[in-house]
C-alpha cells in the first residue's frame, strides 16, 4: 500500500479518533440523533481537519515554538468560521440542526491534536492525507452511531421510516441513549476490530 | 520543525497570522453575506407561502397587543387582502416555540408552520412531523371549534404524550388569531363568532 | 425568582454534561478519583464564570456595535486561551495554595468545550426564563454560567463516586475503562432526565 493510502486507512481503524483515541466526544454524542446529522457533523469536521492540517503544516517551519498553540488555534478558528459562513449560506437547515457544535469544532481535541501530533512535523500533502483519514474515521464513527440511534430511537434509516409511525425507543434519541450506544459500540469495536 | 522563539519573531508571526486570518474572514463574510441573507429570506418566504393561499405581495408590519410586539406579513393580491402571516412566539416545553400562523381574511387559520423550537426530540418535536396534529390546523375555524386541547375541554387533538407542547402550540395560534382580530375587518367578527357569515364559509383548507 | 429558575435549570434540567453534552472529554478523563474530579470542577467553575463575563462584554460592546458577530468563534477562543494563561500566572503569584489545587487542570481547560460552549450559548441562545424569550443580560449570563459550572461539578463528583466503586468491580475485558464508564453515564443521564420540563 502506498504511503498516502496507509495514512488514510490508519485513521479508520488503528487511529480511529472516536473508538480508539477517545477524542471529540462532545459532538460525537450530541449530534448523532440521526444518521444524516452524524454524517453532516463528520463531514464538517473533516473539512476543518483537512484544511487546518494543510495550512498548519505549511506554516509550521516559521512559527516560533512558544506561540505555536495560539497560532494554530487562530488558524483552526478561521477555518471553522469559514465553515460557519458557508453552511449558513448554503445549508441553513443543517446549520441550525447542528447549532452550537459547529463553532465548537474549534475546541474539538481531534483538530488541535492532529496539528500537534502530525501536521507540524510533516509535509502539506501528507498532512492532508492524515486529515482525510482521521476525518473519514470520525465521520464513519458518527454515522454508525447516528444510524444505530436512529434505528432504535425513531425506527428509521437515513430518514426512511421502516416501522410505520414514529414510535421508536425515545431514550435512544435523547441524552442517555447517546452514552449507552457509544459505550456498547466501543465494546464491539474493542472485541472485534482492535488488535492488541 | 518549529523555529526558535525570540520576541521579534513571536510578535511578527502572531501579528501576521491574525491579520491574514481576519482578512480571509472579512473577505469570506463579504462574499457569503448575500447568500446568507437570501437563505434567511427564502426561509421566511417559504413559511409564508406554506401558511397562506396564493398571494402576489407581502408587507412586513408590526403591532402591539397586550404589551407584546407581534410582527406579521400582510399578504395581498392586487387590492384584495388575502390574509395575514403572523409570527407568534410562546414558551414551549424546552424553550421558545415560534410559529408562523396564516390567517385568511375571513379569520380562519389557513395553515401553520414551525419557525423554530427546542422541544424534546421524539416527543414535543413531533409538532413539526406529526401529520395528524399538523393537519388539524388547516382550515381551523375558531368560530366553530374551541381553541384548546381536548384535555382542557377544547377541540385540539394533542400530540401523544406532549400535552405541554400542544398547549403552547395552541396558545401561539390563539395569539396570532388575537392579533388578526386586533387588525380588524371581517376577521374580528369571525374570531368572536359573532358573524353568521363565518358559518357559511367553505373550509379554505380543502383548496 | 428568575435567577432561581436559571439556577435550577442550569444545574439539573439542562445539566451541561448529561443533557447538553459539553465538556465530556475532561468529564471522562479526570473522573477516576473524587479528589481530581472536584479540583477540575472548581477550576472549570472559576474559568467559565470569568470567561463568560469577559466574552459577554466583548460581544456586547465590540462585536455587536461593529456588526462583527461572525468573528464570535475566533474572538472568544482567543480570549479564553489568553484568560486561562493569565489566570494561571496570576494565581501562581497571588495564591500559591489555590494554584497548587487548580494549577494542573488549568492548561486543560482551554480545549474544554464547556467554556466556549457556555460563552457562545449566552450570547446566541434565547431563553424563556420569566416568560418572554430573550437574550440574557449580563447578570443573568453570569448566574447562568456559574450555575452551569456547578452542574458540571455536580455531575463530575457524582460520576467520580460511581467510578471509584466501579474500579473495584470485575467487568468483562471489552467493557474495561471507557465503555463501562459511558454506560454508567448513560444510566446517570437517565436519572437526570426525570428533571426535564421542570423549568423551561
Amino acid at each position: 500500500m502506498s504511503k498516502f493510502g496507509k495514512l488514510i486507512t490508519d485513521g479508520l481503524v488503528k487511529n480511529n479518533p472516536t473508538f480508539v483515541l477517545l477524542l471529540g466526544m462532545c459532538p460525537t454524542l450530541a449530534t448523532t440523533t440521526s444518521a444524516i446529522n452524524g454524517l453532516s457533523m463528520g463531514l464538517a469536521t473533516l473539512f476543518v481537519l483537512v484544511l487546518s492540517n494543510m495550512a498548519i503544516s505549511a506554516i509550521a517551519p516559521v512559527v516560533p515554538d512558544k506561540v505555536h498553540i495560539p497560532v494554530y488555534i487562530v488558524v483552526i478558528a478561521t477555518f471553522v468560521t469559514l465553515l460557519q459562513l458557508l453552511m449558513q449560506a448554503y445549508t441553513p437547515a443543517m446549520y441550525e440542526t447542528l447549532g452550537l457544535f459547529i463553532p465548537l469544532i474549534v475546541v474539538n481535541c481531534i483538530v488541535l491534536g492532529r496539528a500537534e501530533a502530525f501536521a507540524n512535523k510533516h509535509g502539506v500533502l501528507e498532512s492532508a492525507c492524515d486529515g482525510l483519514g482521521v476525518g473519514i474515521g470520525f465521520t464513519c464513527a458518527l454515522t454508525v452511531l447516528g444510524l444505530v440511534r436512529e434505528i432504535l430511537g425513531s425506527g428509521s434509516v437515513f430518514g426512511w421510516n421502516f416501522i410505520g409511525g414514529n414510535d421508536g425507543m425515545l431514550a435512544f434519541v435523547m441524552a442517555p441513549g447517546a452514552f449507552l450506544c457509544l459505550g456498547y459500540l466501543m465494546v464491539l469495536f474493542n472485541k472485534f476490530l482492535k488488535k492488541d | 520543525m518549529a523555529a526558535k522563539s525570540n520576541l521579534l519573531n513571536m510578535v511578527v508571526v502572531l501579528g501576521v497570522t491574525c491579520l491574514v486570518c481576519s482578512g480571509v474572514l472579512a473577505g469570506a463574510y463579504a462574499l457569503t453575506k448575500d447568500p446568507i441573507d437570501a437563505a434567511a429570506a427564502e426561509k421566511t418566504n417559504q413559511a409564508i407561502g406554506e401558511v397562506l393561499p396564493h398571494f402576489t405581495e407581502t408587507s412586513y408590519e408590526a403591532v402591539d397587543l397586550e404589551g407584546k410586539t407581534y410582527h406579521y406579513y400582510k399578504a395581498t393580491e392586487g387590492d384584495k387582502l388575502i390574509g395575514y402571516a403572523v409570527e407568534s412566539s410562546v414558551v414551549g416545553f424546552g424553550g421558545p416555540l415560534s410559529l408562523m400562523v396564516g390567517v385568511t381574511a375571513d379569520g380562519v387559520v389557513y395553515n401553520t408552520s414551525v419557525l423554530s423550537h427546542s422541544e424534546t426530540p421524539g416527543l414535543g418535536a413531533k409538532c413539526t412531523t406529526d401529520a395528524k396534529f399538523i393537519s388539524q390546523w388547516k382550515g381551523f375555524n375558531p368560530a366553530e371549534k374551541k381553541l384548546a386541547v381536548k384535555k382542557d375541554g377544547g377541540d385540539v387533538d394533542a400530540i401523544t404524550a406532549s400535552t405541554i407542547t400542544s398547549r403552547a402550540y395552541t396558545a401561539a395560534v390563539a395569539n396570532a388569531l388575537a392579533v388578526v382580530k386586533l387588525l380588524g375587518g371581517e376577521a374580528a367578527d369571525a374570531v368572536s363568532g359573532a358573524s353568521t357569515q363565518a358559518e357559511n364559509m367553505e373550509e379554505p383548507g380543502n383548496e | 425568582m428568575e435567577y432561581f429558575l436559571i439556577i435550577i435549570s442550569a444545574i439539573f434540567v439542562n445539566n451541561i454534561v448529561l443533557a447538553q453534552f459539553l465538556g465530556i472529554c475532561p468529564f471522562i478523563g479526570v473522573s477516576n478519583k473524587l479528589s481530581t474530579a472536584s479540583g477540575m470542577s472548581m477550576a472549570v467553575c472559576f474559568v467559565i464564570t470569568l470567561a463568560t463575563l469577559v466574552t459577554w462584554l466583548i460581544n456586547q460592546y465590540l462585536l455587536v456595535p461593529f456588526q462583527l458577530e461572525f468573528l464570535q468563534t475566533i474572538a472568544f477562543i482567543l480570549v479564553i486561551a489568553a484568560l486561562v494563561q493569565m489566570v494561571e500566572i496570576v494565581l501562581k503569584k497571588v495564591s500559591p495554595a489555590l494554584y497548587q489545587a487548580l494549577g494542573i487542570f488549568l492548561p486543560l481547560i482551554t480545549t474544554n468545550c464547556a467554556v466556549l460552549g457556555v460563552a457562545m450559548t449566552v450570547v446566541t441562545k434565547e431563553f424563556t426564563f420569566g416568560g418572554e424569550a430573550h437574550l440574557l443580560n449580563l447578570g443573568e449570563s453570569l448566574v447562568y454560567a456559574f450555575a452551569t459550572s456547578l452542574g458540571y461539578g455536580l455531575a463530575m463528583v457524582i460520576f467520580a463516586g460511581i467510578r471509584e466503586h466501579l474500579a473495584l468491580n470485575d467487568v468483562p475485558k471489552a467493557f474495561k475503562g471507557v465503555p463501562i464508564a459511558l454506560v454508567s453515564v448513560g444510566i446517570l443521564a437517565m436519572a437526570f432526565m426525570g428533571f426535564s420540563g421542570m423549568v423551561k
